[in-house]
């Protein structure tokens, strides 16, 4: 399997990335966002950073590099785009995911670990992490607050389209539990069609069990066997 | 010629910096203050002999597209001489 690794400047978890997806056994490669094809591969990663010095608005930028158009085409015709923390926030700004994020509501940085309930586990991102327990992963962020409208939050609930939610050990997602005051403690959602998501945490960030967690490789765990299922039905 | 956008965060959208500007104008000694909300301001040079219809066209299509986030922000244009 063959990862593109979008590189943006300013683009500061594209190495962390690579890494991630070499560790969970996939190949993978840094794709320049001057580039307007992909090349040859399997799924993307947008991954975290300060692409474009988050100007104007976080990811606002990153949307108009060549590349975007490229990672377009590629969701169109249902190739697996996962984007983490910027990448979360330049998959809003392109349309391909719903919502916006926004400043924290504490207006701080926040970086800690954080507790993830799976709340759809039917999916190629989220079918390896953890069932008995909430997944360890951290988050890195100033502009996390996830905000979509009342009638965008129903049906993304009513589909299934939330993937993560900020909770506590016991996998409570509770009001305490929720760093930068996403509604609904929305930590990562995903498209309609399923083969796009983004979450604001770090899986790449958790992919070893040196660095607290492995429970971030499983969402590469997952992409990859969701690849192969579909390699096997071809 | 100059365009002028100003980019409010929506009614509805959680403005902790807002709040958090009301805050000080109380310690201030500000009374009466019952709502900040901060935004963005935009100004945009054109050159002369723009047509502005076609402009005010244009920069609404761009405000609307890349410079403010409908999902968050709502924005008002107005292009002066």
């Amino acid at each position: 399997m063959r990862f593109a690794i979008l590189q943006f400047p300013a683009s500061n978890c594209d190495q962390d990335c690579l890494h991630a997806v070499r560790v969970a056994g996939a190949q993978g490669r840094f794709v320049w966002h001057k580039e307007t094809s992909l090349g040859d591969v399997d799924a993307v990663v947008v991954p975290g950073g300060f692409s474009y010095g988050d100007y104007l608005r976080c990811g606002a930028i990153a949307r108009f590099s060549p590349v975007m158009q490229a990672v377009k085409r590629f969701a169109d015709d249902g190739g697996l785009v996962l984007g983490i923390c910027n990448g979360f926030q330049i998959l809003c700004e392109a349309g391909l995911l719903p919502g916006a994020l926004i400043r924290n509501r504490d207006l701080r940085f926040h970086c800690e670990q954080v507790f993830l309930k799976t709340v759809n586990p039917a999916t190629p991102f989220t079918s390896a992490l953890p069932k008995d327990r909430p997944s360890l992963m951290p988050i890195a962020h100033g502009e996390g607050c996830y905000f979509a409208d009342a009638e965008t939050l129903a049906g993304l609930q009513s589909r299934g389209q939330i993937l993560w939610q900020y909770c506590d050990a016991s996998g409570a997602t509770t009001e305490s539990a929720n760093p930068n005051g996403s509604l609904l403690n929305i930590a990562g959602i995903a498209n309609e069609r399923f083969n796009v998501a983004g979450l604001m945490p770090h899986p790449d960030r958790a992919a070893e069990s040196v660095l607290g967690s492995e429970d971030g490789l499983r969402v590469f765990e997952g992409m990859i066997a969701a690849l192969g299922a579909r390699r096997a039905v071809a | 010629m100059k365009a002028k956008i100003i980019i409010t965060p929506k009614k509805a959208v959680l403005d902790p910096q807002g709040k958090t500007v009301q805050n000080a104008l109380e310690h201030m000694g500000h009374t009466g203050v019952t709502g900040v909300h901060v935004g963005k301001y935009l100004e945009i040079d054109l050159a002369p002999g723009t047509d502005k219809a076609a402009a005010t066209q244009a920069l609404d299509d761009a405000a609307r597209r890349f410079l403010s986030n409908p999902v968050i922000e709502d924005y008002h244009l107005e292009i002066v001489d």
